[in-house]
Parts: structure tokens; sequence; C-alpha cells
């Protein structure tokens, strides 16, 4: 049996407070009105940075428009003029800077010639516009914070399920650490469902859909793009879908566990059995349910684009980091001695896994990523735009993490097995993977706003702290090893 | 002076395992094992160096990782940079998405067929090849292993036919 050393529990105690002081300082920290946010750009422009920001968004409008050659030419430069465009064309859409380029192309022109005007509604228009975007910035951090760490979860109970309908040999030996992770799901979940019933109850901006003005045909907000989507974007289905992919989730977690234990002490392997047909059944859900989830919970921030990949390519994302966490935990449980049967061969599975699903997950950020950059459809194109625009260092940087890095450093057998090797990469891959949730949501809630600061860390160290605290707690509740699984025996002498 | 070695045939290859290791206790040197099939562990007990291939490999995706970059680079932008279909072509990095898929299949290309065609030189494999079976019965259910002969060879014939062999046989290899 695993005992909670004190000193990590009182270390996520830590965390848990720190992280909630973080969150309390990003909510103080908002602005309340447009005075505010006024006092906000001009201590900004201090700096000369959103000033020189502003004056160059304008000449390269300028620019653009002189030679016609030069928009032909340049696509991408010529999206970059959308987004300046429509910040000043963009009083009707006030909190999705993202979206509308389509028709932000129509208006083009007679925006331009209000952007040199610079008439004082637009500067108005402008200043509410920011102002959206930071009281979104807290909620949007932890967003990003909360639903990283429940897929996290998410993605080890699909591994998990992977498992057992696989019946894979080497890994049962794992499947204790892998309960405890998901024993995350509960908390994670009701927390989350409760942010998405905060936005719900426009409490945020978090999803411009959830706005009843979008939708209202006499207001200037009125989106028809929106309104013609309001049929599966309103908020009682969306929350209803939301519930039932999580009561599903963590129904099959709660009795995939109990058969887990009842295994332990059974004289057959009807448990086992059940367990089986169980995970089979989950994962048919679970693919079905991850990718509705994924537009649900992540594309609609974003309700103008769409991209057929996106489940997958959110899929690959947790999973990844959920093997990461399996095999960083199983190493910490290791290194304190708790898991007897564990061996490096079992280390060098899940960092063969950590190896090929980041891989994977390069391939799908890729083919998403080049398929839109290379056909440049203008109402696809403006989300990779205003990521490459305003998030350059994220958005690639995240690629190194996710990819360079793991490719060079565990496509070495030797170093698969090696301790050290295998948690810096893992730290990498989370960090990585943390990145790539904070590039879905940040732009299209904070926009050019963006900044991993206090909110941001704040949150991360709020969940990272419940999620060490109740995953930890969770292990001590059983054996680690699952005595009763008929392939046990197979998974302590497995050697690679 | 002749140059005598020892074929012990085993028809397990359990037994054979075992055969080697204790032939490696006695520091008896195995010149070569002929096996039908690949037997799991018998490289380690044999005492072989591991593999470099996968060395080999890495680095030849590099070469055609880099092959292929200058290539596109040399074609698409430099020597002939046209407008097609409003591509960037001003320079590599603008229109890196569209070559990634030839970079990719490049690697794989070179990694693949050069590591291929390293092992073929290092195993010494080629068409018309003369093969070198002591024993037809090696490639369908023996196993034979082969020893040189040093001293006393009715001690090292009584020392493999006490491992398990089912045949010991001194032969003169020429």
């Amino acid at each position: 049996m695993y005992t909670f050393s004190s000193k990590l529990k009182t270390f996520s105690f830590v965390l848990m407070l720190l992280g909630a002081i973080g969150i309390g300082i990003g909510f103080m920290a908002a602005p309340k009105t447009i005075e505010d946010v006024e006092k906000i750009l001009a201590a900004d422009s201090h700096h000369g940075h959103e000033a020189a920001h502003v004056e160059k968004e304008v000449s390269h409008a300028t620019e653009a428009h002189a030679t016609e050659e030069h928009v032909v030419v340049d696509t991408m430069k010529v999206a970059d003029t959308h987004v300046v465009d429509s910040t000043h064309a963009e009083a009707h859409m006030v909190v999705d800077s993202v979206a509308a380029h389509a028709e932000a192309h129509a208006d083009n022109h007679d925006a331009h010639a209000k952007a040199d005007a610079h008439s004082h509604d637009d500067h108005k228009a402008h200043l509410e516009h920011v102002l959206h975007q930071l009281q979104n910035k807290p909620w949007a951090a932890l967003y990003v914070a909360c639903i990283f760490f429940m897929l996290i979860s998410v993605g080890v109970l699909a591994f998990y399920a992977i498992q057992y309908a696989a019946q894979a040999g080497w890994s049962p030996i794992l499947f204790r650490v892998m309960e405890g992770i998901t024993a995350y799901l509960l908390p994670g979940s009701i927390i989350f469902f409760v942010l998405l019933v905060a936005a719900g109850m426009h409490f945020n901006h978090l999803f411009v859909w959830m706005d009843p003005e979008v939708l209202d045909k006499a207001s200037v907000k009125y989106d028809r793009l929106i309104d013609l989507k309001s049929g599966y974007l309103n908020v009682p289905f969306f929350l209803g879908r939301a519930a039932v992919f999580l009561i599903v989730w963590n129904l099959y977690r709660h009795f995939s566990r109990k058969n887990s234990l009842a295994q332990d002490a059974a004289s057959d392997n009807s448990f086992y059995k059940k367990n089986f047909k169980m995970a089979a059944a989950f994962l048919v859900f679970f693919i079905v349910s991850e990718s509705i989830m994924s537009w649900d919970w992540i594309m609609s921030v974003d309700p103008h684009w769409y991209s057929t990949l996106f489940g997958w390519y959110v899929f690959a994302s947790f999973f990844v980091s959920g093997i990461t966490v399996i095999a960083m935990i199983t190493l910490y449980l290791k290194s304190k001695g708790y898991l007897e049967y564990v061996n490096t061969s079992h280390i060098h599975d899940l960092a063969k896994f950590m190896f090929g699903i980041s891989i994977f997950w390069t391939y799908l950020w890729f083919s998403q990523f080049m398929l839109i950059w290379y056909s440049n459809i203008p109402e696809e194109v403006t989300y990779f735009v205003t990521r490459i625009e305003h998030y350059k260092l994220p958005f690639f940087g995240m690629l190194a993490m996710n990819f360079i890095f793991p490719l060079l450093i565990l496509i070495n057998t030797d170093f698969k097995r090696l301790t050290w090797i295998v948690v810096m990469a893992g730290i990498v891959i989370l960090c990585g993977h943390y990145i790539d949730f904070f590039n879905m949501i940040m732009p299209a809630t904070v926009g050019d706003q963006w900044f991993i600061g206090i909110p941001e860390i704040g949150a991360l160290l709020f969940f990272l702290g419940l999620f060490i605290f109740v995953v930890f707690s969770a292990l001590t509740k059983a054996p680690l090893v699952p005595k009763g699984n008929p392939l046990i025996e197979e998974s302590k002498h497995f050697h690679y | 002076m002749s140059n005598k070695v020892i074929h012990a045939i085993y028809n397990d290859d359990d037994v054979l395992m075992d055969a080697v290791k204790q032939t490696r206790a006695a520091h008896h040197h195995i010149e070569e094992i002929y096996t039908p099939f690949p037997v799991h562990g018998l490289d380690k007990a044999m005492g072989l160096a591991p593999t470099r291939i996968a060395i080999c490999a890495f680095i030849y995706g590099l070469v055609g990782l880099s092959i292929y970059t200058a290539l596109m680079n040399f074609i698409m932008i430099n020597d002939w940079p046209q407008d097609i279909g409003g591509k960037p072509s001003f320079s590599y990095i603008d229109n890196m998405p569209a070559f990634v898929p030839i970079m990719f299949e490049g690697t794989v290309f070179f990694a693949a067929h050069l590591m291929v065609i390293t092992f073929y030189m290092r195993s010494k494999l080629w068409p018309f090849k003369k093969a070198e079976n002591p024993d037809v019965r090696t490639t369908d259910d023996h196993f034979l292993m082969e020893v040189g002969v040093h001293g006393n060879e009715e001690e090292l014939v009584s020392f493999f036919t006490n491992t398990g062999a089912v045949e010991v046989k001194v032969v003169e290899k020429h």
C-alpha cells in the first residue's frame, strides 16, 4: 500500500493556495470599465509598444491597399490586414476578433477609409473590445488549466481502456497507477462543468455564441453565421451534451475501478471479463464523445471556424499528456520504492508511447495547419493568421517542445530507460501541451492581450496542486499491484 | 597445420541456449551459430556486440533531409522562383509547409534504403552469393554451434555431447 507522504501533501496544498491567490489576483486585476482599459492601454504605450503597434497596423493596411500585386502575391500579409481592419470595423462583433473575416474582407475598403479617419466611435469600440478581452483573461486562464488537467485524466482513462481492450500483457502492473490518475476525473469534471455553467450564465464571454444578442436580428451584434449554427450551439443543448459525456466517462471510470478492485479477491475472471467488455464499449462511446467534446469545449470559442480533424488533434494532445503523466507518476512511485515489479522495460514502453504519440500529434497539427495554409480560404485561414500574428512564440514554440525535443531525445533506445531523460522529456511535453491548449483557447477569448502571467500560472498551479492531491490520495486506497488480474504474472516479468 | 572445428548440432533452441551458456562459461570460443529462425536472446548469450545499424539509419535520414531540403530550395526558391498559385517563393521558410511532405518522404527513403543496403554489405549478402551452410538441416529444424578446436579434441567432443547435442562432429575447415 502506498502512503501519501506528508511532504507531498503539504506541497500540493501550497500549490493550491498559491494558485488560488493567483486566480484571485487575476480576477481583481481585470478591468471593470472602459476607463480602466484606457489607463491600461496608456500605461502600455509608455513602453512604446501599443502605439508602435497601432502605427504599424495602419501602415500595413495602407501598404496592402496601395499595391494590388502585393496583395495577390503575399497572401499571408493580406490576411494580416484583415485582422487589423476588423479591429476597427468590428463594432458589430465586439467579442470575437478572430471570426468574421469573410465579411471583413468585403468591408475591407470602407473599413480602411474609416481607419484613416479614426473616428471617436471606432476608438470607443476598440476600447470595449479590449475590455472584453481583458475581462476574459482570468476566466480563460482558469478554463485552459481546468480543461488541460481534466483531459489528462481522460487521456489516461482512454489509455487504460485501450490496455484492457487490447489485453496488453505488459501494462497490468501499471493499472493502479492509471486508476489513481483517473480519480482526478470526478473532481476535475465537476469544476469544469461549473465553469461551463458559469459561461452559460454569462459570467464571462468565453463563448461568443452564448451572447443572446448575436442571435437577435435587431441587434448590431447580430451574427448570421452563429444564428445558423444555433440549432447546435445553444446553451441548454451544450450543457446537456457536456453533462452526458462527463457522466458516462465518470461512470466508466467508477465501475472499471470497482471491478478491478473486486477482481483482486475473486476466484474467477468474471470481473476482468466485465471490465474487458466495458472497456470496448467505452472506447466506442469515447471516440464519438471526444470528437463532439472538442467541437463544443474548444472549437466553439471560434464559432466562425471549423476543422474536420480537430477532434483527433485534441485527442492526440491530451492522450500524449496522459501517457506522460503515467510515466512520470510511475517513476516517482518507483523511486520511492512502491512499485517493486516495474522495471525499465515498462518505462521503455511508456516512453515509446510518449515518442510515438508526440509524432502523431505533430502529424495532425501539421495536417491541419498545412491544409488550411495551402488552400488559404479566408474563413479558415484566419484561425492561423491570428495565431501566427499574435502568438508566434507559443505557436511555434510548442512545435519545438512537442515534436523536435521528444523526437531527438526519445528516439534513442537507451535513453528511454533512463529516469531523468524520461522525466525531463515528460516535463517538456506537458508544458508544450499546456501551451497547445493555451493556443487553442486564448486567441479567440483574449486575442492579442494574452500573457502567461499571474492568472495563467496561478490557475495552472491550483489545478496541479489539486491534481497531485487527488491522484496521490486515490493511490493510497488500494494495493499498487492488481493481483487478481489474469495478465499480472506476464506483466511482472515483462521484459523487452 | 590443420584447422579443425567442432560442429555441435542441437534440435531445440532452449537446449542450444543452455549449451551456449555452458560453452561461454568453459571459455570455448564460439565461431558461429547457425539457426533456422531468430532465437530470442541468443546474441546476448553469445556476448555479441549490439548492432549500430539504427545509428546509421538516423544519419542516413539526416542526409536525406538535407538533400531534399537543398533540392527544393534550389529549384523552387533560387533557380526559378515563379509565382505558382500565389504560393510565396521569396524564401524557403515562406513556402516550407508545401515542402514538408517531400522532405519527410526523402528522409524516410534515404533512411530505409541506405540502411538496408548497409545491412546487405555488412552481412555480405548479394545475389549469386554462394551459401555458407555447413549443414542443410540448419535451415529447417536443427541448430548448429561451431567451435574451433584448440587443445584436446576428445575432451571437447565429450563436453559438447554433455551439453545435449544430438550430434557432435569434428570437421576440417578450409
